[in-house]
């Protein structure tokens, strides 16, 4: 009877999983999903701890332990966070999920080596997956949160010949792994524990090369691990739900990977050996002689509050420096004169799919006013004036036009296609590509310089006394 | 070769479930629009804590005295429920500024 419930319970939690993710496919029914899927989570939780096990010590106290301390630690932080460090955090969750796997393979390889449970070939094959997807996932994600946090840059962590040091390693991890799995239980526990160091160190390293405007793709790429290492760990307690909560976080980070690639036009291979930089000083662009040319706070108030139609071109400046809601405000005043705004979102602005989506939802901007690249593009020769808050290489021309340049044939944001555009920027510097961005010179455009919340915050004043 | 038929014979069920599982998981989530795609990410990565289960199963069958499996089972149990709760409470948080958003 109990394990009829338990099995119910089951069931029902990964119906929830399933069915909590399709009703993410609307803003409409995106928080009902979400809510679905813990209530999905929270039965199979209930079942694990009812389920009837013969001959159990149970511990309970143990478990409600550190169930005590982490459901409080990670919800003090969830409420806490800036929506501007949201990949931060997301970096951090998917890290933790990665080290639970590792520390359950572990157990399970101290009971192995020990002599206390036998693990046939199989058995011992999924553990070992396990452990290895696990801590790629977890060093992986710290990094990552690192990077993000401005913690750690690329070229403190990035080695000479960083992509061969990276190729050795995971030769090594996987070569290790195949020894430990034809070896058997004579081995002892120091190997296992080697693997598992070597696969935390493989984790930290390949994500290492990889920074700024790839993130998006490293993110997703991570929390498809994580899902793995779940799904994974699922084999070894023969658990359903675990297997498929495991893959379908498996699926959602795979596909988001996906679009990432193809937003940018890259293979994920590209990404991963760290594909920009190198043939960055052969680019065209850095002639020097050219100028660019700046425009007044009073000017550009001026230009927007009399213009048709505005679009604001958001990238990670704007999360940077915070300047959400200063720009919707700026919207807001713009709208009262009777101005069209839109925004027009590129899938890798920002540091993780959807950033910038979240971060004008905080500032309330109405979804149907954010445009995807297609429709952007298609919208921008009818706009009259384009301002590009803390964007850079999302609106290089050199991607279209530039065959020497290392973004050459990613899809871009054509703004030059409107009337004029307005850059707002702190100073001349190239983006995180280290390109130069010939959009700067370009004839309809005009520099404003400094911080894009104090800039916009000085447009909204001055807008006001028009 | 042998081996490998009888692990399929004997984990049709499972293998079944995989497969299906993951064309279920590609459907699903293909239609998400690229407005959520952070709630998504963050939502899915919640999911991703079920690992935790595994962990309570650890704990229960551990002896009292097994101190190691104990801590390390606890462990997994304070990491996995931080990704849980902490995944969803932010997933939540996130998709409440998309609903206010309909005038």
């Amino acid at each position: 009877m109990l394990t009829s419930i338990v099995n119910l319970l089951y069931l029902i939690g990964a119906v929830a999983f399933v069915w909590g993710l399709r009703l993410m496919s609307t803003p409409d029914s995106a928080r009902r999903g979400n809510t679905l899927a813990s209530i999905g989570m929270g039965l199979a939780i209930v079942a694990t701890l009812i389920a009837p096990m013969p001959n159990a010590a149970n511990n309970y106290a143990w478990i409600l332990g550190g169930m005590v301390l982490g459901g409080a630690g990670g919800f003090m932080a969830a409420k806490r966070v800036q929506m501007t460090a949201m990949p931060q955090m997301v970096s951090i969750f998917n890290g933790l999920g990665g080290a639970c796997a590792v520390v359950l393979a572990m157990t399970e390889l101290v009971h192995y080596y020990d002599g206390t449970s036998v693990m046939d070939q199989g058995q011992l094959f999924i553990v070992l997956t396990t452990l290895l997807i696990g801590a790629i996932a977890f060093t992986g994600s710290m990094l990552a949160f690192a990077k993000l946090q401005g913690l750690v840059w690329d070229s403190q962590v990035t080695l000479p010949y960083h992509t061969v040091v990276n190729w050795i390693l995971l030769a090594a991890t996987i070569g290790l792994t195949a020894y430990l799995f034809i070896g058997g239980s004579r081995l002892g526990l120091g190997m296992a524990l080697g693997l598992m160091v070597l696969a935390l160190i493989y984790g930290f390293s390949f994500v290492a090369p990889i920074g700024g405007a790839d993130m998006p793709v490293v993110i997703s790429l991570l929390n498809s691990f994580t899902g793995l290492s779940a799904a994974a760990a699922g084999l070894i307690y023969n658990n359903n739900i675990m297997l498929v909560g495991g893959i379908l976080v498996g699926a959602a980070g795979t596909i988001l990977t996906v679009l990432m690639c193809q937003a940018m036009n890259r293979s994920l291979f590209n990404v991963l050996i760290g594909g920009f930089g190198g043939g960055a000083a052969a680019a065209k662009g850095a002639d020097g002689d050219q100028v660019a040319k700046t425009v007044t706070i009073n000017d550009a108030a001026i230009q927007l509050y009399y213009s048709q139609s505005v679009m604001f071109v958001p990238g990670y400046g704007l999360a940077v420096a915070q300047a959400q809601k200063v720009t919707k405000e700026l919207e807001d005043l713009l709208e009262a004169n009777g101005v069209d705004v839109k925004y027009a979102i590129h899938p890798v602005a920002g540091r993780m799919p959807g950033h910038m989506n979240v971060l004008l939802a905080e500032a309330d901007v109405p979804y149907p006013k954010l445009l995807d690249l297609e429709d952007a593009n298609s919208q921008l020769p009818n706009t009259d004036i384009v301002v590009i808050v803390g964007a850079n290489d999302v609106v290089n021309p050199a991607a279209l036009d530039d065959p020497g340049s290392p973004i050459y044939g990613m899809p871009v944001l054509n703004v030059w296609d409107a009337k004029h555009v307005i850059v707002l920027k702190r100073s001349m510097s190239p983006g995180y590509a280290g390109i130069q961005n010939p959009l700067f010179f370009h004839d309809k455009t005009r520099m404003l310089f400094g911080d894009a919340k104090d800039s916009i915050s000085k447009l909204v004043s001055e807008v006001k006394t028009l | 070769m042998e081996n490998i038929l009888q692990f399929f014979d004997q984990h049709l069920i499972l293998i079944y479930l995989l497969i299906f599982t993951v064309i279920l998981g590609f459907e699903v989530i293909s239609k998400v629009p690229t407005v959520l795609h952070t709630p998504l990410m963050s939502g899915a990565n919640a999911i991703s804590g079920v690992v935790i289960i595994g962990a309570i199963i650890l704990i229960r069958n551990a002896q009292p005295g097994d101190y190691l499996t104990l801590t390390l089972g606890a462990l997994g149990v304070a990491l996995g429920m931080t990704n849980v709760m902490g995944g969803f409470a932010v997933t939540d948080r996130m998709l409440d500024m998309f609903k206010k958003k309909k005038k």
